[in-house]
């Protein structure tokens, strides 16, 4: 499943969303993700219409994404037509929103999006601020055994550089927390690939489907086609999320397709001309 | 000119596939009226969320006879297929029992995420007038984590560590398990020859 990310501040740009969403359409993406970044992180009530107009033009689920807090949010963000909502820092700060969202809703329709950062970590590594962070954290074990394997740890507030800060969880806990709670799908967004495409973070991904029973959809990092069917090989993830390439055309979603059903790997194929 | 409507029962989603039969040129109220269900020439019984929230509606609107009785094509969409049949794992929910059967949970033991969110393959088993001029495989939209075994009723099938039912139909009652609504140009197919019964 090939995963579209859009992301957009400014509602200006409303027709280029729904523009957007047809061309994404036609090209054969399986799903789309908007995050709406006006809608966070100052928690202000927002104009939510233009998820209607892409109901409107959509034969495919679309998830939204960003300033989704409480469950009058998610309703309305639903109402108008979106597929799943997708929560990130809100949950971090209120887990119990996870329930909440899932008792109501539904789990199908509840995503959590995890912003992940690895972390070296090793006996003489300079862990010092992942040690400061985790202190007070929620989960985590305490046996503060070293490690030689990096440690991942969750990020909130990534949508605004001045406030992205750990959230002093350890990735792979809360992402089994998460679970526990009702969440339906995981988003799984590895910081430190993100922008730089050179592929999706494979290690951080395979530990991560260890524990996750729940889709699990890749982020952060394609540049290539091989990183697609890489992280459908090695990690075996249920869809790839990807941005600036599919932006950009760098990849033509038709052709990572065709790639990728050539190698086997299953996929709705892009529709006939 | 088809006039459906939608059975408003529950679960948020219901602008997706007013969107869908909007674009096939229909505009479906969504309501829980008898008299206006009864009147229209087709209807659509969508469903989201658990089986048993689902039947208590559908009673406290009076409508578990009316749907019984229908006689014009009636379409259940995803937990709505599962709603035509004797009951579900779910919570031991008893449905509408238009169609013997019972949903199951899929098994965790093949190593898959329940529920199953995503495209799946779609195979034809059987002649339906749904699946009217689409031939060979196609890919559909799903989520749940219940379904169907293949049964008699069964014109269509996919795999998720087992065959199940994607696609049913039994006299005037045709379902899927995928959303049409969500299955791209698949999906409005299946709702456009859904309209034209």
């Amino acid at each position: 499943m090939v995963v579209k990310g859009v992301r957009f501040r400014d509602h200006r740009v409303m027709g280029d969303i729904i523009e957007l969403a047809r061309r994404y359409r036609d090209e054969g993406a399986d799903e789309l993700v908007f995050y709406d970044i006006t809608a966070s992180p100052d928690g202000r009530t927002v104009d939510r219409n233009w998820v209607n107009r892409v109901a409107e033009v959509l034969d495919i689920p679309f998830c939204v994404a960003g300033g989704i807090r409480n469950l009058a949010d998610a309703e309305t963000v639903l109402n108008l037509g979106a597929d799943k909502i997708s929560i990130n820092s809100p949950a971090l700060e209120n887990p119990d929103l996870i329930e909440a969202l899932a008792r109501r809703f539904g789990s199908q329709c509840v995503v959590v999006g995890v912003d992940s950062l690895a972390m070296a970590h090793g006996p003489s590594s300079d862990g010092g601020e992942s040690k400061d962070s985790l202190k007070g954290g929620a989960t985590g074990s305490q046996d503060g055994q070293p490690s030689t394997d990096p440690e991942y740890l969750v990020y909130q507030y990534t949508g605004d550089p001045n406030r992205s800060r750990t959230s002093g969880r350890r990735t792979l806990d809360w992402i089994i927390d998460a679970q526990a709670r009702g969440a339906g799908e995981i988003v799984l967004n590895c910081m430190n690939q993100d922008g730089v495409r050179k592929g999706y973070d494979i290690e951080q991904l395979r530990r991560v489907r260890e524990v996750c029973q729940v889709p699990l959809i890749a982020s952060g990092g394609a540049g290539a086609m091989e990183h697609f069917r890489e992280v459908f090989e090695r990690a075996d993830v249920d869809g790839a999320l990807a941005a600036s390439v599919f932006h950009t055309a760098a990849i033509p979603i038709p052709a990572l397709k065709r790639y990728l059903i050539g190698a086997a790997i299953p996929m709705r194929p892009p529709e006939e001309e | 000119m088809p006039t459906p409507v939608i059975i408003a029962s529950g679960g948020a989603n219901l602008a997706s596939l007013r969107f869908a039969l909007q674009r096939l040129g229909c505009d479906a109220p969504v309501t829980e009226d008898p008299g206006l269900i009864e009147a229209a020439s087709h209807v659509v019984l969508p469903g989201v969320g658990a089986a048993r929230d689902a039947m208590d509606r559908l009673r406290a609107a009076g409508l578990v006879d009316v749907i019984r009785r229908l006689q014009q094509p009636v379409l259940g969409i995803c937990l709505g297929l599962q709603l035509l049949y004797t009951g579900s794992d779910e919570d031991d929910a008893e449905c509408l029992g238009i169609i013997p059967g019972q949903a199951r949970r899929f098994s965790r033991s093949a190593r898959l995420p329940v529920p199953q969110m995503g495209w799946n393959a779609v195979r034809k088993v059987a002649e339906t007038p749904l699946l009217e001029g689409i031939d060979g495989e196609s890919y559909a939209y799903f989520i749940h984590s219940y379904a169907l075994p293949e049964g008699p009723q069964t014109c269509g099938v996919a795999d998720y560590g087992g065959v199940f039912s994607a696609m049913v139909q039994h006299e005037n009652f045709f379902a899927t398990q995928f959303h049409p609504e969500r299955s791209a140009l698949f999906g409005a197919a299946v709702l456009s020859n859904f309209l034209r019964i």
